[in-house]
């Protein structure tokens, strides 16, 4: 990485935000460029400096007493005649729970609805954005395909195919078990530049197909296909173009 | 009452005084008293804060027009280098000068500063209260924190 990238990943890094690759990448980084460590330390400076200066406004005990106040009687038990307020209140109370029990109901009918479909973008793309959190991205962590392929063994009822892209530039990364379409489900994770892939696979009965319509949720694009009684989802916030060229791959492998 | 000092810290600091901040967090309180039933579980200090929020903004709107200026945050976050000369200025930097350089920035870089170095909340939470996505957090603090360093270092060669 260059330092402007670094630059840019710095915040998120002296915050703990960022995924495990990318943090160990910037630390490979800091110990070799005196500058960026700089940058780093007057960011820790600054953020001691915030933290540590007693900053924060403390609720008054005038606000308390009227947030007391507000809260309904049936918070404080008071016996004695509801007054009007107190019946306002039920009745709010009441309504509410009208309606998020007609939520409730109303959502299967919703569900059915709205395509499958929906609710796998859904489903994938939250596992995508889950697996970019620190420490959630891999399982296993290996390039090696032969690390990652026995790992799944036991783990699922099937033998997802694995393979390394490094020489097309998608090297593999690792793998993770990860839970989507209500089953449990491989994931493999490549790399494209500064791009991480989620590629979600279990077994279908479905034929083998042409992939399907590149799809965007959320600023995420996801693409999928089936072939040789596997199902593959990719997940990325990568350029189209690119998602679909490892779809090709991974579509090709056999 | 959980949350009411994360509450009232968001408010006091983008209302910017005592009394107005009282005001929001008690209409804020009222209505979420009130819409309760659209909480659905998660976390309850991002939801109060996000109305917080929406109360402070529509009281800032109607009251402080002239503090709300649009920031534009498709900007990548260019960060003026301020030297090796801002590390050395906050070990002097006392709790009053901090305070009156945050409240020269921007509401919505404000809030982020407040929301992540004072209230200590994650990328995640702020991104729930804001009501933007992760990245355009990410680039405010960038953005915000830059500025900071400029105003002390700036305030530090004076």
């Amino acid at each position: 990485m260059t330092c402007a990238e670094i630059h840019l990943l710095l915040h998120a890094y002296a915050d703990g935000e960022l995924e495990v690759v990318r943090s160990l990448e910037i630390e490979q980084h800091l110990k070799g460029c005196p500058k960026c460590e700089a940058k780093l330390n007057s960011l820790k400076a600054l953020h001691t400096a915030l933290s540590e200066s007693d900053l924060a406004y403390h609720a008054p005990a005038s606000l308390r007493d009227k947030i007391r106040h507000l809260a309904p009687a049936a918070e404080r038990k008071i016996e004695r005649p509801p007054s009007d307020l107190q019946w306002f209140w039920k009745w709010i109370a009441a309504g509410a729970t009208a309606v998020a029990i007609l939520t409730i109901l109303l959502r299967p009918a919703e569900f059915s609805q709205n395509a499958p479909d929906d609710a796998l973008l859904n489903d994938v793309v939250s596992s995508h954005v889950r697996s970019l959190m620190p420490g959630h991205l891999t399982d296993v962590l290996s390039s090696d395909k032969h690390t990652v392929k026995p790992w799944f063994e036991g783990k699922l009822d099937f033998a997802p195919d694995v393979k390394d892209f490094a020489a097309q530039s998608f090297p593999l990364i690792g793998g993770r078990l990860d839970y989507v379409n209500s089953r449990t489900v491989a994931a493999l994770v490549y790399q494209h530049n500064k791009h991480l892939i989620n590629v979600f696979i279990w077994p279908t009965t479905s034929a083998t197909g042409a992939a399907s319509e590149m799809k965007s949720y959320h600023g995420y694009y996801v693409i999928s296909f089936n072939t040789n009684g596997f199902h593959y989802t990719l997940v990325s916030d990568m350029d189209q173009t690119e998602l679909k060229e490892l779809a090709g791959l991974l579509g090709d492998q056999n | 009452m959980p949350h009411l000092d994360a509450a009232y810290n968001l408010a006091r600091w983008l209302a910017g005084n005592h009394h107005d901040a009282e005001d929001i967090v008690q209409e804020a309180c009222v209505r979420a008293l009130r819409f309760g039933s659209t909480f659905r579980g998660g976390n309850s200090r991002s939801w109060l804060l996000a109305i917080v929020r929406n109360m402070a903004y529509t009281w800032l709107k109607k009251n402080r027009p002239q503090t709300l200026v649009p920031i534009n945050d498709e900007e990548l976050a260019e960060i003026e280098d301020p030297g090796a000369t801002a590390t050395s200025a906050f070990g002097s930097a006392d709790a009053g000068f901090l305070r009156a350089a945050l409240g020269e920035l921007p509401a919505e870089f404000r809030e982020a500063i407040v929301l992540r170095d004072i209230e200590g909340l994650s990328y995640k939470e702020i991104a729930e209260v804001a009501n933007v996505p992760v990245g355009t957090i990410m680039s405010r603090l960038a953005r915000a924190r830059g500025q900071l360093q400029n105003y002390v270092a700036r305030k530090g060669e004076t």
